[in-house]
Order: C-alpha cells, then sequence, then structure tokens
C-alpha cells in the first residue's frame, strides 16, 4: 500500500535492506520501479548504505524513499542526522516490531521516543506520521512526500507489524506528474550556467552551527504550527478520552464503540501526528474530560507528551502491552470500565 | 607574455587549509585540472568524505554533496542512479573507505557503480590526529600503535584495492602517489582515465593515491616524500591493479 | 462482523483462500480485512489467515473468537478448536485432518477435500473444494464474487487454471449442499 502510494506521490527512488515485518514494501518497489520511467530501486548491503543512498537521490532532487523496521531504523539513523542538518527531503518508513535488540517480529510501538525526539544525534526533529488503516498509510504517504518536500526534512512514517501485513480496500490518490512538482532550488545537479553548490553539515565555526541550529528551530516551530493532526471520535460529550495511535488506536475504537454501548460517555483522541504532537486539540479536550487513558503498543512511553500537553490540568491513566502483544478491543473495553467506575465518572 | 601556469578553472580561488608537504592540495588540482580538460566542469558533482578533505569543498568549484563517514561510495550511488548522465565522483580518506566504509565500497565496486572514487591512502588517520588506520604499515607508529603496528594486536594493513579488484563491477584500479613530478603525472592520467571510463559507462574504477602525511609521519616533508618510496611502497606496490576497460579515447 | 480463519500447512493454498474470499467481499462492498501470519510463523510449515468481514469499520483484524475456521491440517484443529466463537462453524478437509472435534457448541462441516480433488483427477483443487464448502456453508460471500475475485488474482494465468478451480469450488459447494 505504502509502495504504490509512494510512487503514485512521485517517489522516483528507493533504497532498501530486507527486514521482517515491511519485506512486501521492499519487493513492490523493486516490481514497481523497472516499470517506471526514471525509476530506481536498489537492494543495498545494509541499511545504512540505504539511507545513504537516499541522502544522494535526495541532494540529486528526487522524490526518495527507504524503509525498515525497528532494528534497521536504528542503523539509519546516523543518516537521518545528517538529512536533518542538510535540510534534505526524504520519507523513511518504519514498520515497528517488538524490540529492544532483535526482539520479535511482532507489531509493536516501542520506537516512539526515537522517533518522536530525533533518534540520531544532534539538535533536530523529524516530522513522525502515524496511519492507523490501509486508507490512511495511502493518504498519508503522499502528504509525508509533500511536507519533506516543502520542509526540506525528513519525515518518518510510523507504522507497525500489523499494518504491514495486513490487507484492506484502498482507494489510492491519483498519480502526480512528477514534471509538474516545484524546482527545487538547492539540489546537486552540476554548475550549469550557475555557481557551484554546496550541500553539508561540517560547520566547525561554532557562530555558523549555531545560526544553523536556529534555524532548523525557526523551521520546527513553523511545522509545529502547521501540521499537528488528530482525529476525535465522540469526545464532545465524553468523561474519559482513550489516547492512542496507529493500531492502538483502531483497536481502541473499537473498545470505545463497545462501552459506550453500555452507556459510559467515552471518546478516544487519536495523534496522527506525533511530532509535532497535537498539544493543543488535547489541551481543548481537557476543558471537560478529566480523565485520559493512554494505550499503547509499549510500556508508556507518549505518556510524556500527553502530559506535556495537558499540564496537570487532567488525570493520565495507562495501559500498554508491550512486546508485540495485541490487545482485543474486549481487553481494553474491560480496562475503561474498571477505570471509569474508580474514577466514579457516571456520577458527572 | 604568455601564461604557462595559472589556477585550474575548477579550483576556487581560497588557500589550501592543508599542513605543509600534505598531498591532498596536489591531488585536488589534478582532480581540478582533468575536470577542465575533459570539459565535465558543469556536469560534476563531487562527494567528500569526514577526514582532512571533509573541506574539499572550499577548493573545488563544482557542486559537492558531504557524505557521513564513510558512506560516500552509497551516497554517489544516490546522485549517480538518479543522475546518470552526470559525473560523480567520491573522494575518501583510507580511514574512510578501508575501515568504516568498507562495505558501502565493495558492494559500489561489485554493483559496477559507474562512478569514480578517489581514495587516498596516507597510512594514517590525520584529521584525528595520527591514529592507526587499516593500512598504517606493519611497524609504523601511531597514536593508538605505540611501538609501532603490530600483526599478533593490530592486524596487518588491509589490500583494499586489490580487494576490489576481485569485485565483478570494479574495471579499472590503479595505485598512483604524488611524491615526484613524475608520480604526480601518472596520478593525473590515472584521473583522466578513471572519468573517462565512468563517461563510457563502463563502471566502477578506483584510484587508490599513497600520499604524504609529514605532521603525522613526523617527518619533514622532503622525507615523507622518499618514505613513500622507501618503505610505503612495499606494502601498497604502484601498478595498475586491474584495468579490463583497456584504452580509452 | 463476522471473522474467518484459514488455517493449515503451507503450501496447502491457505492463504490464497483468504485473499480470494477478502477479495470476494471487498468486492460485494463490504469491509474488510486480510492478515496473513507472517515471518517465522509463515517458515515452520503451518500458515495460516484471518479475513474480517462487516457491514462497519472493522477495528481489529485479529481474531480472538473466529466464527468460522477453514482447518487443513491437525495442527490447526489443535490450535483454533478451542478459540472458535460459541455457535460458530468450523469447515475441516476430514481427508487430510483426523483429530476429531472435541466441543459440541460448534457446528462441524466435514469435507472429504482430499479424496474428492483425487476424483477429480486433480489433487491441486483440495483448498477450492474447502473454499466452495465454506462459501456455501457461510453464506457469507456468493459464489459469483468468488469466482470473480479468483479470475482477477489468476489474471495473466492458464485458462485451464481458472476452469479447475472452479470445478473444485463447485465440487465443494454441492457437497455442503447435499449434506444440509
Amino acid at each position: 500500500m505504502i509502495g504504490e502510494a509512494a510512487i503514485r506521490a512521485g517517489c522516483r527512488f528507493y533504497a532498501g535492506y530486507p527486514i521482517t515485518p515491511q519485506n512486501e514494501l521492499t519487493e513492490y518497489m523493486a516490481r514497481s520501479m523497472d516499470n517506471i520511467e526514471d525509476g530506481t530501486f536498489v537492494q543495498a548491503e545494509s541499511e545504512i548504505a540505504a539511507i545513504n543512498m537516499v541522502i544522494g537521490a535526495s541532494m540529486a532532487g528526487a522524490r526518495a524513499m527507504t524503509s525498515s523496521s525497528s532494528p534497521g531504523i536504528s542503523l539509519k539513523q546516523e543518516g537521518i542526522s545528517f538529512l536533518a542538518a542538510q535540510e534534505l527531503p526524504a520519507v523513511i518508513v518504519n514498520t515497528m516490531r517488538g524490540g529492544p535488540g532483535l526482539g520479535n517480529i511482532a507489531p509493536s510501538q516501542g520506537d516512539y521516543f526515537q522517533a518522536t525526539r530525533g533518534g540520531g544525534h544532534g539538535d533536530y526533529r523529524t516530522i513522525v506520521l502515524a496511519p492507523d488503516s490501509g486508507q490512511e498509510l495511502a493518504d498519508l504517504t503522499r502528504t509525508a512526500f509533500e511536507y519533506a518536500d516543502k520542509y526540506r526534512s525528513p519525515v518518518l512514517m510510523l507504522a507497525d507489524g500489523m499494518m504491514g501485513q495486513m490487507m484492506e480496500p484502498v482507494v489510492f490518490p491519483e498519480p502526480i506528474d512528477v514534471s509538474l512538482l516545484p524546482h527545487k532550488p538547492w539540489t546537486l545537479g552540476g554548475a550549469e550556467g550557475r555557481p557551484s553548490r554546496i550541500i553539508l553539515s561540517l560547520l566547525l565555526n561554532p557562530a555558523k552551527q549555531e545560526e544553523l541550529n536556529w534555524k532548523l528551530e525557526r523551521k520546527y516551530e513553523t511545522i509545529t504550527r502547521e501540521i499537528p493532526k488528530a482525529e476525535k471520535y465522540m469526545t464532545d460529550d465524553a468523561h474519559l478520552a482513550v489516547i492512542a495511535y496507529g493500531t492502538a488506536a483502531r483497536i481502541a475504537k473499537g473498545a470505545v464503540k463497545r462501552v459506550r454501548e453500555m452507556g459510559l460517555k467515552v471518546g478516544l483522541f487519536r495523534p496522527i501526528t506525533l511530532w509535532p504532537y497535537p498539544k493543543n486539540d488535547l489541551r481543548d479536550l481537557s476543558r471537560h474530560i478529566r480523565d485520559f487513558l493512554v494505550f499503547e503498543m509499549n510500556t508508556g512511553q507518549m505518556v510524556e507528551d500527553v502530559k506535556l500537553s495537558l499540564e496537570g490540568k487532567s488525570n493520565v491513566h495507562f495501559y500498554g502491552r508491550p512486546g508485540g502483544t495485541i490487545s482485543t478491543p474486549d481487553e481494553i473495553a474491560k480496562m475503561i470500565n474498571t477505570l471509569y467506575h474508580r474514577q466514579n465518572l457516571e456520577e458527572e | 607574455m604568455k601564461k604557462v601556469f595559472q589556477r585550474p578553472r575548477y579550483l576556487k580561488k581560497a588557500v589550501f587549509h592543508y599542513c605543509p608537504g600534505c598531498g591532498h592540495s596536489i591531488i585536488h588540482r589534478l582532480i581540478a585540472e582533468v575536470i577542465e580538460e575533459l570539459n565535465i566542469g558543469e556536469k560534476t558533482i563531487g562527494v567528500p568524505p569526514a577526514g582532512c578533505a571533509v573541506l574539499a569543498y572550499d577548493y573545488l568549484d563544482v557542486d559537492m554533496g558531504e557524505a557521513p563517514h564513510g558512506r560516500g561510495a552509497a551516497v554517489a550511488t544516490g546522485l549517480k542512479r538518479v543522475l546518470p548522465d552526470h559525473i560523480i565522483f567520491s573522494y575518501q580518506g583510507d580511514g574512510d573507505i578501508a575501515a568504516i566504509g568498507t562495505a558501502e565500497t565493495i558492494h559500489a565496486a561489485n554493483r559496477g557503480e559507474n562512478i569514480s572514487v578517489f581514495f587516498i591512502n596516507n597510512a594514517c588517520y590525520g584529521m584525528t590526529g595520527g591514529q592507526m588506520a587499516p593500512t598504517t604499515l606493519l611497524g609504523q607508529e601511531s597514536t593508538t600503535t605505540p611501538g609501532g603496528r603490530r600483526k599478533d594486536r593490530d592486524a596487518a594493513p588491509i589490500d583494499l584495492s586489490e580487494m576490489l579488484a576481485i569485485a565483478r563491477g570494479s574495471v579499472y584500479i590503479e595505485r598512483t602517489t604524488v611524491n615526484s613530478p613524475k608520480s604526480i603525472r601518472k596520478t593525473k592520467k590515472a584521473i583522466t582515465k578513471s572519468f573517462k571510463i565512468q563517461m563510457a559507462g563502463l563502471g566502477f574504477s578506483l584510484i587508490e593515491i599513497l600520499s604524504p602525511c609529514p605532521v603525522n609521519w613526523k617527518m619533514a616533508p622532503v622525507e615523507a616524500a622518499r618514505w613513500i618510496d622507501d618503505e610505503m611502497i612495499k606494502t601498497f606496490p604502484l601498478k595498475v591493479i586491474k584495468d579490463t576497460a583497456g584504452k580509452i579515447d | 462482523m463476522k471473522k474467518t480463519v484459514f488455517a493449515g500447512f503451507g503450501g496447502q493454498g491457505v492463504l490464497m483462500m483468504g485473499y480470494a474470499f477478502a477479495m470476494a467481499v471487498m468486492n460485494d462492498g463490504k469491509h474488510i480485512t486480510y492478515l496473513p501470519a507472517y515471518g517465522a510463523e509463515m517458515r515452520g510449515g503451518t500458515a495460516n489467515c484471518t479475513v474480517a468481514v462487516s457491514d462497519e469499520e472493522i477495528f481489529s483484524p485479529v481474531a480472538s473468537a473466529p466464527d468460522y475456521a477453514v482447518i487443513l491440517s491437525n495442527p490447526s484443529l489443535i490450535k483454533y478448536e478451542s478459540m472458535i466463537n460459541n455457535g460458530g462453524t468450523v469447515f475441516i478437509n476430514s481427508s487430510l485432518v483426523t483429530k476429531e472435534v472435541s466441543r459440541d457448541d460448534i457446528h462441524i462441516v466435514k469435507v472429504p477435500a482430499g479424496d474428492m480433488a483425487r476424483k477429480l483427477r486433480n489433487e491441486r483443487i483440495s483448498n477450492m473444494i474447502m473454499l466452495g464448502a465454506f462459501v456455501s456453508g457461510s453464506q457469507l460471500t456468493s459464489m459469483e464474487s468468488i469466482l470473480d475475485a479468483l479470475a482477477e488474482i489468476t489474471k495473466g494465468k492458464k485458462a485451464t487454471l481458472m476452469k479447475s478451480n472452479k470445478k473444485g469450488l463447485d465440487a465443494g459447494a454441492e457437497y455442503v449442499l447435499q449434506g444440509v
């Protein structure tokens, strides 16, 4: 799904290294790029090589992408830091699996910190998008390429093993005409009729480095103003809201529906951008929602962002299933039910 | 009056920061001269390394895109695949190419990526202050091989160029040096051939250039130039290691 | 919402059955998810996939209590028997599955698909026989939809393949109808 959506979004360069559970994407790109004029697929010798090929392709102006799963994404972090410093657009897909270490190949959300805090070395951020369905995977893949170009920044798509394997009907957006994409005035293409150009990240002069750091920071402030996105599901009259993203949100939605049938006033807040975090939307909810239940397929990494957003105005609870275990909507419904009554929310 | 010597068109008007007797400035100049002679300056993109030559973009007046340490061949691959009609070269030191970037280099060679790689071998880590490089000679002093490099403790130097010659995709690999006018001319020839091979679309080529590092070798420049002849070429003999391209016009 | 698990050994066409069924119900205009077992689980010999069908949005593609199970091997029966929803139905290829079902709160449809396939002189269509039996027994989609989906999936392959697939589907469906 991501592969087709990426190609329709004008992706013309893909480099990757096999790792479960995301091989379908690499294989799809191998099949598809062959049939596309100017399309390039490279099976790289490592995740490190793959991200560096993406750096080169991005310098040359192509919409470029790589993908991997957790351990492989760790290997790519050096390159992602360079992409951020050199202000190069690129899309990186992480189909998260259980970790740390080699972990397992089951769906997990254990890379939240790595994704939202930068991931590699230095003062930078990456835009992080977290789809929860096949359709949103397809739609956000296009958005990812648009953001990457617009903000000249690496964009991370955070999926998980479940989304990597599951199939469901999707309506793909119409393919774009790559030749109509806006000209990138900063790419390397040979200094024909213009002064030569350098794309670098080495700034030995601390003043210059500081300048870049503040420039990046201003960009991140703009991004933080412009793109935070979240879905609110049945939150208008809710006394309690579950906060979840990706596959966890999907399961949580099922749970919310179930407890609604039982008469509980419960909603779901689903961040779609994990960085920038949709802080303001969440804070708005805290005006009438006193209790939030964070549900993640990890040990509670998003709780920090939730607490930072709410600034102590509401109670934050957590339920998590790390390691690749998958909760059922019933299990979450039970958790909600218990919490709801413990907090005496039915009396409000 | 007829001008007999001038700055090559693709060398910026800047003073080299390199140490006295360092080979980088000579090699930069050679690359700039060849780019001018082949008239490819407007379609050449260079990939500088991490290491002393990281600042190569301050001197070479062509488009340059910096790679993370060791990843030159991978970045060059990305550039070349998107811009197949352009001339892409990476410029890498011995630590960059023969230690941390070995995998990227070997696989680029094996894929036969149509790029030119200039591998500057000075038998030490210059920028970080003279630590052992993968190409440091046995017995050679460095800050991390006190008493000289020892095979049992530090391993023997790596013959990267010979290894790359085995790779199926490599076309032309030559080891040269820049310690005398004659060897400099030879190196220029090799650089020219490498670019021509790329222009002809034949595949991966690499020139390993033995380059003096007087400061870290703790020698005077003349002494360093002599040391290449007396010692370094025993381990790294100057020769065409592989040439399946044949004569190129 | 109805969830179905297809399970057996790798190479029996288990994933194909699920995929064809998923495609058919998708073309029927329903919400569906198709979740194949993957990775290491896919290697060691067993294969399974879960298809969820619903008129509404599907929240979890995983089936903790499937309504239907199509079972092609003994280990699969052991794995899924206890999970099947109360009142659910299990379709068993009785030519291969020798183990008996011990529960009495689920419907059991035994189809000797292996023997039937041998009689039709094409052992490779036993999965189609099972699929035909399942479609006919579950009524979650129509035979026309399954045939259309299979035609789409096997597009570009030999026409004889489609013919033998249809033969298998029909045989399975007929077997169930006669039994009812």
